[in-house]
């Protein structure tokens, strides 16, 4: 939206075509990996590595098609899928509200914070054995490696944030007779938006890595990174290179479309964080 | 009966160097409708004394009553204007902001979005309304930040130095808004500068601060009539008093 403001004749700053800027950075990022994608293939083809350890694209592509074509990638990417957003969706469920209340609350945060900064520091993937002899192998050691993976930046950004709220915004809510519970949902949220976005960002991230970790040793059967690491057995490179673009799309789509639109949609349209340069 | 009264009002901060007096014995009363300026150098404790009255901070001594009520903690019988633009809900147009007031006192969608509507359309932005403030100038974001505190018709409306961050063209312009604004609503109207000009522009009355600590100095009533030219000798002359009243106390001070 571009305005002229009649009184003051300052002009607010116009926004260049926003679809032509969007194509513009797709084309970027199409050219980008475009590229990255002929050196490889060049270098599958120049033979000095044997074929079954680097196979060509089209070899790989082959086989990606053949795994969506039986359904199998699907189910593999499913599971993952399921198990990220179970855990992920677990630790919003705990970071969100944990990290606002440590924010408001003196006594929450003294007993959490030394927790969090003793815990934060741990990687997931230390905990797998002891996970593994607790719950075994399946959805439960790999969701509550991507829970406890994904938990903390959202926790501490969300904290960061609720302690970055304007205290003008609470005072002229507050004049305005907003009461705790408003103050919360009207105020304090949209105001530590931008933080707690970036920490789902993160922290979907981290959950995304912890996954496929996690399934290569505690998940039987499905799961991507189950497949990857299943498939070193039998030497079955175009596989694990198939379910690592799946992965890398995955992956690509959330951060880009989910987190991206999420945050055009919200915190970009209000000015709260520009955008990124297109 | 006066609608404000303020009462021999002091507030004391403990400060790591000892306790330090921010407002000692402010007393002065406000009939309705009328536009009072408190008018200081930095320091002389007119925002804290407007904080006070707003219920932000809790004075030490002495009392406010607003319609013979003394006041605890704020209150939708007051409304506020900071200076600072980033007052406004970024997330909400600037609509969204005007209804806010209303929406916490749970008047209905429909019937609080016209009251905005009115209101914006009062300080001449209703071309804006589904704007957000980042596209807004800095003239603008106050205007949505007047028309946010008049939306739940406070009795009192309480300025900040609202116009201190913006250019001087576009303050003349804010002034003669307001003016015009506060002739419309009748609205009683606390009002704090440092700018003399603004002040003798648009008060009835002037309480004069002095700092160290924070008092009150003297009051003048502005009797000239309105629409105020700033250009005439009487203006000039009531600039030239309230300077010298206020050079006096800085320099006992200094």
């Amino acid at each position: 939206m571009s305005t002229i403001t009649a009184e003051t004749g300052i002009a607010a700053k116009p926004a260049p075509g926003v679809w032509r800027v969007r194509l513009r950075s797709w084309r970027r990022a199409a050219t980008s990996i475009l590229l990255a994608a002929a050196v490889y293939e060049a270098l599958a083809r120049a033979g000095i590595f044997a074929p079954a350890l680097l196979p060509t694209i089209p070899t790989i592509l082959k086989k990606l098609y053949a795994m969506l074509a039986d359904g199998t990638m699907v189910w593999h990417a499913s599971y993952t899928l399921y198990r990220v957003l179970f855990g992920f969706g677990l630790a919003m469920v705990v970071g969100i509200p944990l990290g606002i209340l440590m924010a408001r609350f003196k006594r929450v945060e003294d007993f959490f914070l030394p927790l969090v900064s003793a815990l934060m520091p741990i990687p997931s993937f230390s905990l797998l054995p002891l996970f593994l002899l607790w719950f075994g192998i399946g959805n439960m050691t790999t969701i509550l490696i991507v829970f406890y993976a994904s938990t903390f930046p959202i926790l501490f950004n969300t904290w960061s944030g609720v302690r970055s709220v304007n205290p003008l915004w609470l005072r002229a809510a507050g004049a305005m007779g907003a009461d705790e519970h408003k103050l919360f949902w009207k105020v304090i949220i949209p105001g530590a938006s931008p933080f707690i976005i970036t920490g789902m960002r993160q922290g979907f991230l981290r959950s995304w890595i912890a996954v496929i970790g996690a399934e290569m040793i505690a998940a039987s059967a499905w799961g991507l990174g189950w497949v990857i690491f299943d498939a070193k057995e039998f030497l079955s490179t175009d596989v694990m290179l198939a379910s690592i673009i799946v992965i890398g799309f995955i992956g690509f789509v959330f951060e880009r479309l989910v987190f991206g639109v999420l945050e055009r949609k919200t915190v970009q349209r209000w000015g709260m964080v520009r955008a990124a340069k297109g | 009966m006066p609608q404000i009264e303020v009462k021999d009002v002091s507030i004391t901060y403990e400060t790591p160097s000892g306790p330090v007096q921010g407002v000692k014995n402010a007393s002065f009363t406000m009939e309705p409708s009328e536009f009072l300026c408190l008018v200081g150098p930095s320091g002389c404790g007119k925002s804290t004394l407007l904080n006070i009255i707003a219920g932000f901070l809790t004075p030490t001594a002495g009392e406010i009553l607003i319609g013979g009520n003394p006041i605890s903690g704020y209150g939708l019988d007051r409304g506020v204007v900071f200076q600072d633009f980033a007052q406004l809900f970024p997330w909400r147009t600037a609509l969204g902001n005007v209804t806010f007031g209303l929406e916490m006192k749970g008047v209905p969608r429909h019937e609080r979005e016209e009251i905005a509507m009115e209101q914006l359309r009062l300080v001449k932005l209703e071309r804006f309304a589904s704007s957000y403030p980042h596209h807004l100038s800095g003239g603008m974001q106050q205007r949505v930040a007047i028309a946010r505190a008049l939306a739940y018709n406070p009795a009192v409306l309480l300025m900040d130095e609202p116009f201190a961050a913006l250019d001087a063209l576009t303050r003349d312009d804010m002034q003669r808004l307001l003016a015009d604004v506060w002739r419309e609503t009748r609205k009683t109207i606390i009002y704090v500068t440092h700018n003399v000009a603004e002040a003798v522009y648009l008060a009835d009355r002037v309480v004069v601060m002095t700092p160290h600590p924070g008092t009150v100095k003297k009051e003048v009533p502005i009797t000239l009539r309105r629409p105020r030219d700033p250009l005439s000798h009487e203006f000039l002359d009531y600039q030239k008093q309230l300077l010298q009243d206020l050079g006096e106390g800085v320099s006992k001070a200094a």
